[in-house]
């Protein structure tokens, strides 16, 4: 079982779990895992075409599936997959985001 | 990073009060020099740029660019350290000057009373040998990318959200860019702002200040700068990650065949309006309603007749403990869809939340679902603390 270690702002989407672990030989099938167990992720993670999203991005440790195999990147029992969501707050954040 | 021009001398002043800096064989008195011949702009004086600011004044960095138009709000003060209770209503610009001169007048303060725009970014950055981004938007964040690339300055760069932070250097020579980490920005909508989602108070001093580190690193030319490694940090957990970064060789922008030369339209980019595209906000009639839209007033006249509808609050719970209108049902905006079969669509249903943004997506999900009359409360709960009850606190 492979460790998927979640952010905080899908958190919401996993029942406030900041971790989960899931079996599955490849990143897509812990993924298909992920969203099965947990379906409103779905959305969140995938396009409606049902390709990863491209402002959230996933680590097989430390390193970028991107650069790897992308979704036919092996997954070992002992791997972290890290999903990494672009955030952008950091100002005064009031919520009119001009700023 | 920054080249040494003329070598400044130090005062006896100054001696004295970077001496902590002196007598560290890494910084010593030619990184002294440095620091004050480094020309640094900060973009944004809120969360992060409160630590930034404080920081890299006191560390004896020279000249001091701050981009800023906004104004400060009590909700700031909870973690814009730079600025006090004394300066609600001030300029940030100028409250966060007045807190860095104060630390520090041996350095000067260049304030730039403005949004950085597409038009104006390359005149802003031009004089300055690195740009620190702590903004809080897609659009600004991806235009700092591009023209930090464009002009080959290095962006020290960091976020937050909740409890999580990120931080790392884009645009370092060799090194990636933003556009290789996200090539695209969320949706507008998909990622709450931190006005919805909050903001441990703290987060920002502690990603603030791996970003002012790396700026002093940067000009020092000591360590290892945080260049190809995206570090995150995780509050709750106590935890620091780092995880691999390359430059995308496809990359737009910074990649070997770059199609992008010039600034283009961020907002557009995004997805987002432009605030100087967008009409100016003319109050409302009060008692405002139409088939789609009802305002806090008109609400409050509907509740007092006892007309029949379903209110909702698609806030979240601990939302609903800080205040609430009376009468609304709770169903938190996750739990809308899940939760849909409580509701009758055959009656009309009206919907708040803090400022309205989340209970218009609820009104369109349950339009789509079915429902016949949804109208959503404009300005929501704030709106209803402005308008009718102003013992209804805002938060």
């Amino acid at each position: 079982m492979a460790k998927i270690l979640i952010p905080t702002p899908l958190r919401q989407f996993t029942d406030k779990n900041d971790s989960v672990e899931l079996a599955g030989a490849t990143v897509a099938e812990v993924m298909a895992a992920l969203t099965q167990k947990f379906p409103d992720l779905r959305k969140q993670l995938f396009n409606d075409e049902g390709k990863m999203r491209s402002f959230v991005n996933v680590y097989l440790n430390d390193e970028d599936i991107r650069y790897l195999q992308k979704d036919a990147t092996a997954v070992a029992a002992s791997d972290t997959l890290s999903i990494v969501p672009s955030i952008a707050g950091g100002s005064h954040g009031d919520g009119h985001g001009s700023h | 990073m920054a080249t040494v021009t003329a070598p400044t001398d130090l005062s006896k002043d100054e001696i004295l009060r970077y001496s902590r800096h002196l007598i560290l064989p890494e910084v010593g008195m030619e990184g002294q020099k440095k620091l004050k011949n480094a020309k640094v702009l900060m973009v944004g004086a809120g969360g992060l740029g409160a630590p930034l600011g404080l920081y890299l004044a006191a560390s004896g960095i020279g000249r001091i660019g701050i981009v800023d138009f906004d104004v400060v709000d009590f909700t700031n003060l909870q973690r814009q350290v730079i600025h006090g209770t004394k300066d609600v209503g001030k300029k940030k610009l100028d409250s966060a000057a007045e807190s860095m001169l104060d630390i520090n007048p041996y350095m000067q303060v260049d304030k730039f009373d403005a949004a950085i725009t597409s038009d104006n970014a390359f005149e802003m950055m031009r004089d300055y040998d690195m740009v620190i981004d702590g903004t809080d938007n897609f659009p600004t964040r991806y235009l700092i990318n591009d023209a930090c690339v464009l002009l080959k300055k290095p962006n020290v760069y960091g976020s937050i959200f909740r409890f999580e932070g990120q931080s790392t250097i884009f645009a370092y020579p060799g090194g990636p860019c933003y556009r290789c980490l996200y090539p695209e920005p969320p949706p507008p909508g998909l990622v709450p702002s931190c006005a919805e989602g909050g903001v441990l108070g703290i987060l920002p001093g502690i990603i603030g200040l791996v970003q002012a580190t790396e700026a002093v690193k940067l000009i020092l030319g000591a360590g290892e700068p945080l260049v190809g490694r995206l570090m995150l940090y995780d509050a709750l957990a106590m935890r620091f990650r780092e995880l691999k970064l390359r430059r995308n060789p496809e990359c737009p922008v910074c990649g070997d065949n770059p199609s992008i030369h010039e600034l283009i339209d961020y907002h557009q980019f995004c997805g987002v309006p432009n605030p100087k595209d967008v009409e100016p906000v003319t109050e409302p009639i009060s008692g405002y309603m139409s088939e789609t839209e009802i305002d806090a007033v008109a609400l409050k006249q509907r509740l007092d007749r006892g007309d029949k509808f379903q209110f909702i609050d698609v806030r979240e719970p601990h939302e609903y403990q800080i205040a609430s209108i009376p009468g609304a049902q709770l169903i938190p905006l996750g739990e809308v869809p899940r939760r849909v079969g409580e509701l009758d669509p055959n009656t009309e249903v009206i919907v708040h939340c803090k400022m309205g943004g989340r209970s218009a997506k609820a009104a369109e999900f349950l339009r789509q679902s079915g429902f016949k009359s949804v109208k959503n409360m404009i300005g929501g709960i704030l709106a209803w603390s402005d308008k009718v009850d102003p013992s209804v606190p805002k938060y």
